[in-house]
């Protein structure tokens, strides 16, 4: 129901743009993409705010479902009639559409400078000379934890890992909380905020993932197996049955207050605001000694580029550099809390914990998850192997060493990197 | 009776007389040929095509029976393809073992003139044969969760508390754990086919027996499990048809990585994986159809093993 009314009131939209379009010669502008729930944000925030500095331009958003959406998109850009405006989704699906010619390159688009290196890598060719996204936002993994727990059991955020394990060491002593809310079930916890989120900081983020995708460092190299050892000895802190703990289950658990810290992607911030009754804090994945480098995971999540077909190159041109402004991304991010803006130019957000996630980009240097790029092209699918490895490490049912192994000998069996 | 024999006898003068074109054959069988042949076969042989294929610098190149050897000889695919099988044959010899010997118990157990509530029974039992995949899957996901799940408190009311382990996330209990809970979807297939064959076998037969003496657990397995036997036939492919195709249970329990480890990835998932990616992984419809065409395989050995060499031998009762 509510869908058939999108669709009508999309269509709505769509013949009054175009009748506008007839009277003023103004040019409509149609974006794809698969976030419905951004709908009313784009519609009473993003779009009038651009319409009302560039008159003469009228945008629609034109979202479709999330599952649907790679599978339609590719469908209308082969008949023609896609969007002007392409939300990318990260890496190797919006590097295909670039090769097939269908995204413009944006290389010199005017506020590309306004991005770093890192933040663009996920829409770019491989050797990184062009660009065919502008970078929207991203999401930063962490630890958010019940500040009323740590209150209460008069217990100090950790920055080292020391501290990390006498941290939840207390909580299980006391045993009020389950120390930590994660579940091995759905594996993709363990991979993505466990292995992802401490991997950084014994790898050295961007480092260490630029030296594994030159073949210069291997999974199994000690920085590598490391973390995984670290995620072993989180299991005696995990909730009873743990290994059948869901994804949701996880999320609930945490919100209810029965566990003290949740590994976390800063995409829960809007949800665990409204869910979770009692003061939350974060901190970033904990370092070994004081005072050493930390590293974060500043994952690129989406994107925007420009339908090479389009009809309206200049006007869609000028959309996408207002997108690539601190004025885009003040609005998006205030609106999302947990979706970070990739602009350089420092964004003021009013979320205390969206606040707090984003201040680590000013101490910690960022890095995006290490097997995201060129890595999970080939079979065995390294994205896919790590969740379950991540997920076995925790389990018990495999070493750190064999996890790292198996991951590596499964890349080697299809990746070469370039010498 | 005669009617028949009329028509059979106008049929005979007729084709002595000459053979006209029997046009209404070929309408009437028309649509479903031409459903079937649209939706099953034409498909069928689009699979088997599609796995002679290989996209290389995106146009589909022929390359003969390549990815099967890739699927049986490249480790990354064969290791996970072997597993698949061999989980699947676990899948179906739990449900031979379990589903079928608990549907004929079921199924005599109601056939019982002495049993009260029959229709209540055979309905509660029927039940969750027609429940979705989906819902069966989340119920039993959220009765087997160790965190808010009812199967930990029951079992702490009765004292086996320590007997309790989130059996859907430990390697060597979440195959058996989903098999079992198909089984609890399914019994009542094998129930209702069997209590139908139960009930058509005539009561002079019974009788019979009776006067000869053989009653009880002996008129059973004497009298009536030899009458039933194609039924259970029947039963037993329909299980091993269904058990090879399938892929919702585990897809909506385990998810399409089918863990803990893979130990619950059947064909269907493996399929699925291959076919239409996940995650980053991206789909490889040509070594999907590839291994379509290999379960196909293997379900079609399965079927003409049964038609050649079970159900010739079975004997039939006429009354």
């Amino acid at each position: 129901m509510t869908t058939k009314l999108l669709t009508a009131l999309l269509l709505g939209t769509s013949i009054l743009g175009t009748t506008g379009m007839a009277l003023a010669e103004d040019v409509t502008l149609n974006i794809e993409s698969w976030r419905g729930d951004d709908l009313t944000i784009w519609k009473d925030k993003l779009i009038p705010a651009f319409e009302a500095k560039n008159p003469g331009i009228k945008v629609v958003f034109a979202p479709s479902a999330p599952t649907e959406y790679d599978a339609a998109l590719g469908a209308k850009l082969a008949a023609g009639s896609a969007g002007d405006l392409i939300t990318c989704r990260p890496f190797d699906k919006s590097l295909e559409l670039f090769k097939k010619g269908n995204l413009a390159d944006l290389t010199s688009l005017p506020g590309m400078e306004n991005f770093s290196p890192v933040a663009k890598s996920a829409w770019q060719t491989d050797d990184g000379k062009s660009s065919f996204c502008v970078p929207m936002a991203s999401v930063i993994h962490g630890f958010i934890y019940n500040k009323d727990a740590f209150d209460k059991l008069g217990l100090k955020v950790p920055t080292t890992r020391d501290e990390f394990f006498a941290v939840l060491d207390k909580i299980k002593a006391d045993g009020t909380y389950i120390p930590m809310a994660m579940g091995t079930k759905d594996l993709w916890e363990a991979a993505t905020m466990g292995y992802q989120n401490i991997g950084p900081n014994y790898w050295k983020g961007e480092e260490g993932r630029a030296a594994l995708i030159k073949g210069e460092q291997k999974l199994t190299d000690p920085q590598w197996v490391e973390p995984f050892k670290e995620l072993a000895k989180w299991k005696p802190y995990l909730g009873d049955g743990f290994e059948a703990q869901t994804y949701p289950d996880s999320q609930n658990l945490f919100t209810l207050g029965r566990a003290a810290i949740y590994p976390a992607g800063s995409w829960e911030i809007g949800l665990f605001n409204t869910q979770a009754q009692f003061k939350m804090g974060a901190f970033p994945p904990p370092v070994e000694k004081a005072g050493d480098t930390c590293y974060i995971s500043d994952h690129t999540d989406i994107g925007m580029g420009l339908n090479a077909a389009s009809k309206h190159q200049e006007e869609a041109k000028k959309f996408l550099s207002w997108v690539a402004s601190p004025d885009f991304a003040t609005i998006y991010a205030n609106a999302l809390p947990g979706f970070f803006s990739l602009n350089s130019s420092p964004v003021k957000m009013e979320d205390p914990l969206a606040q707090e996630f984003v201040s680590w980009r000013g101490k910690c240097k960022s890095t995006i998850r290490s097997t995201y790029q060129i890595l999970s092209r080939g079979t065995p699918n390294l994205e896919n192997e790590t969740w379950v490895e991540s997920a076995n490490v925790i389990n018990g049912t495999d070493t750190p060493e064999a996890a790292a192994k198996k991951l590596q000998d499964g890349l080697d069996s299809w990746y070469k990197p370039a010498k | 009776m005669a009617t028949k024999l009329m028509a059979t006898k106008l049929m005979a003068a007729e084709t002595r007389a000459k053979r006209p074109i029997r046009w209404h054959v070929g309408v009437f069988l028309a649509p479903a040929v031409l459903v079937y042949t649209a939706f099953m076969i034409l498909p069928l042989f689009g699979t088997l095509q599609l796995s002679l294929f290989r996209n290389i610098e995106q146009s589909q190149v022929f390359v003969g029976f390549s990815n099967f050897r890739t699927l049986f000889g490249d480790p990354n695919w064969s290791v996970n393809f072997w597993n698949a099988l061999r989980n699947n044959v676990w899948f179906f010899i739990i449900h031979m073992m379990v589903q079928n010997p608990i549907g004929i118990l079921l199924a005599a157990l109601l056939s019982s003139p002495r049993l009260r509530f029959t229709a209540f029974y055979r309905t509660a039992i029927f039940v969750p044969t027609v429940l979705s995949f989906v819902i069966v899957g989340f119920a039993w996901k959220l009765i087997l969760s160790p965190i808010w799940g009812v199967a930990p408190h029951l079992m702490d009311f009765v004292g086996l508390k320590s007997f309790f382990t989130p059996w859907l996330g430990k390697e060597q209990y979440a195959l058996t754990a989903l098999s079992l809970v198909s089984v609890w979807q399914f019994v009542g297939i094998p129930m209702m086919l069997i209590y139908a064959a139960l009930l058509s076998i005539p009561d002079e037969v019974i009788e019979a027996a009776e006067c000869d003496g053989v009653t009880g657990m002996a008129q059973f397995w004497k009298i009536k499990l030899p009458l039933i036997l194609p039924s259970i036939g029947i039963i037993s492919i329909l299980t091993f048809v269904g058990n090879f195709n399938a892929f919702d249970l585990i897809y909506t329990a385990q998810g399409a990585l089918a863990g803990p480890n893979y130990s619950t990835d059947i064909l269907g998932t493996f399929l699925y994986r291959a076919f239409f990616g996940f995650q980053l992984q991206v789909g490889d419809p040509n070594m999907g159809a590839a291994i379509a065409t290999i379960m196909f395989l293997i379900i079609l050995a399965g079927v003409c093993v049964y038609l050649f060499l079970v159900q010739t031998r079975l004997r039939r009762y006429q009354f």
